[in-house]
């Protein structure tokens, strides 16, 4: 018997470029932005110092008041998911997307067959990945200061998962800007968004001792339902309601913010 | 042969300013096509039109036989780019930003490891390849973004004033590539330069544009004999153009162009009356600065349909769309 094997060679000139498939694009954007944030130390160094300062002024201060009054049992525990807070909200590789689209590498990832949501989606990971790193130090010193949870090891890992949420959810909002804008002074700007989310809150405070106006518009801010669902996960345990709360809140922003992201790409994009 | 790009009355404005007025382009496949326009001519914005990254205003244009307008994400696939301005992440190493351009493209792992062996090459940095980009010097960067274009092996490649800013060895290097791919591969190569020996030294065919209209094209040889065979160069002082009335006179002369204080002067035999022109201007009693004769150039093919010499035309850059948006 005879068998006759038929190769068929490619030319050299034979283009190899192929599209992928979306979960490669998502990895491979995703692996340049986490390279890129580890190779940038001077990224976690202020983003770490703020809720430690915070957390460790807080609780010096105000919780011998805050436990005196009764309005709170344990300040230390109440603080840290407020630590958190301002540990993740705005953390993003915003910054870096403006320097991608100030030097032009943003024109180049666009003249590859690369996927335009996979852009946006590998640097969210990248700020996931930012966000668990800068959780665990500020959830190490909580755990210094003698705070513990009751929901245990698995607790924990969900407060850094809810915490991360959270974190997402607001990083929408200086991409939103970089597209829009291209510039680095109005992204570093979006940091004032931070301060009516983090403070019109129970920030200090639970909700039933907040008053008047502070207590209508904490009614209103999502992060005050963040902050429950974290501080269940401390100290009363798995309440669902209070965590199914929180990350919708969480969700919910997020539709707002990366929607917005998704809107102001896509213009960017167009206006070509 | 088959057109790698075709383009018909295509146009771009930015706002009120026309910057690609309608043109036509016809490069056909294997071919190195040279842009050749001063700053401001409109070059960039053709490229980044066919390459997909600016919309069209009117007009059509296909690349690699796919529609720019309808067929976008098919032509990412069969063009490489460098852009004027290099645009590399200065965060990554040399290395990671090739391999990183392989996998944006798709290639497998055995095809990235394979091209990297040979773009490396053409970066010509040794060691410096494992360092961070942002160490890099701009001829190094700029032969890096090159190489990147070309990881995947593209069909057409668009190099948008490739060797700006590049040291005479490292301009050379570029050149011997663009020849090396054009010659091993048959890439089509869309080269814009706003450098006449580029041009002449690499293009099959040359396109001159300014003002967002190409002016002139053919192949470089032939646009020059268009020229005429020889061109004697005089400098005058005074009366210039008392002088080109003297040089007319003169038989043998085909055409005498006046530019300033300095007349072209086209003529199929410069060795034979470059002594008539001499006597011609000593006799109408123009001083003479300097009178010379040499082949025409591009600089002359472009002096002939613009009226201006290549150097003297710098125009504003390009509107950036961003500001215009």
């Amino acid at each position: 018997m005879t068998t006759t094997t038929t190769t068929t060679m490619a030319p050299a000139s034979a283009p190899l470029a192929r599209r992928s498939s979306r979960l490669h694009d998502f990895l491979t954007i995703a692996g340049r932005a986490i390279r890129g944030t580890f190779r940038e130390p001077e990224f976690f160094i202020p983003a770490l110092i703020t809720p430690v300062f915070f957390y460790v002024v807080n609780v010096g201060a105000l919780q011998d008041f805050a436990q005196g009054s009764g309005a709170v049992e344990d300040f230390k525990a109440f603080q840290l998911p407020v630590a958190i807070i301002f540990a993740v909200t705005g953390i993003s590789r915003a910054s870096a997307l403006v320097t991608d689209i100030q030097s032009g590498y943003f024109d180049r990832l666009l003249l590859t067959p690369i996927r335009r949501p996979m852009l946006l989606f590998g640097l969210m990971a990248a700020d996931v990945v930012s966000i668990i790193a800068l959780t665990i130090p500020v959830i190490l010193l909580g755990l210094a200061f003698g705070v513990t949870f009751v929901t245990g090891l698995l607790g924990m890992i969900v407060f850094i998962m809810y915490g991360a949420l959270w974190g997402l959810a607001f990083a929408g909002f200086p991409y939103a800007i970089a597209l829009k804008t291209g510039n680095p002074a109005a992204v570093n700007s979006s940091f004032v968004l931070f301060f009516p989310f983090a403070f019109l809150t129970t920030t200090f405070l639970p909700e039933e001792a907040l008053t008047g106006w502070l207590q209508t518009i904490a009614k209103y801010n999502p992060v005050t339902y963040v902050l429950e669902g974290l501080r269940s996960l401390i100290t009363v345990g798995w309440d669902w309601s209070s965590l199914a709360a929180g990350a919708a809140a969480s969700i919910g922003l997020m539709v707002v913010s990366f929607g917005l992201a998704s809107l102001t790409m896509k213009g960017r994009i167009d206006r070509n | 042969m088959a057109s790698a790009i075709q383009a018909r009355a295509l146009r771009r404005t930015f706002g009120d300013f026309e910057a690609v007025a309608g043109i036509d382009l016809d490069v056909p496949a294997g071919q190195i096509y040279g842009f050749l326009g001063p700053n401001g001519a409109g070059k960039s914005t053709t490229v980044k039109m066919l390459c997909t990254l600016l919309g069209i205003t009117s007009g059509t244009a296909t690349v690699a036989g796919l529609d720019v307008a309808t067929q976008p994400d098919e032509i990412r696939l069969c063009i490489g780019v460098a852009l004027q301005d290099f645009s590399i992440d200065g965060k990554q190493t040399g290395r990671e930003m090739l391999q990183l351009q392989g996998r944006l493209y798709g290639l497998t792992r055995h095809d990235i490891a394979q091209r990297m062996d040979d773009v490396i090459g053409l970066v010509d940095i040794g060691e410096a390849i494992d360092n961070r980009v942002e160490s890099y010097s701009g001829g190094m960067k700029r032969r890096l973004d090159l190489a990147m274009s070309l990881i995947h092996r593209p069909q057409v490649l668009f190099l948008d004033e490739p060797t700006t800013g590049l040291d005479p060895v490292s301009r050379s290097s570029v050149w011997a590539e663009v020849r090396r791919l054009n010659c091993e591969y048959g890439t089509t190569i869309f080269l814009t330069t706003q450098y006449l020996e580029e041009a002449d030294e690499l293009a099959d065919r040359v396109g001159i544009i300014a003002n967002g209209l190409i002016r002139a094209e053919g192949a470089p040889d032939a646009l020059k004999r268009e020229i005429g065979a020889d061109l004697i160069q005089a400098e005058v002082e005074g009366d210039v153009a008392a002088a080109a009335d003297a040089v007319r006179a003169v038989d043998g002369i085909d055409e005498v162009q006046i530019h300033h204080n300095e007349l072209a002067v086209v003529t199929a035999d410069g060795a034979g009356l470059i002594a008539q022109v001499a006597v011609a201007l000593n006799g109408c009693g123009v001083p003479v600065r300097s009178l010379t004769l040499r082949t025409p150039t591009l600089d002359d093919v472009y002096l002939h349909v613009t009226g201006s010499h290549f150097a003297e035309s710098d125009e504003p850059n390009e509107p950036d769309p961003e500001a215009s948006s």
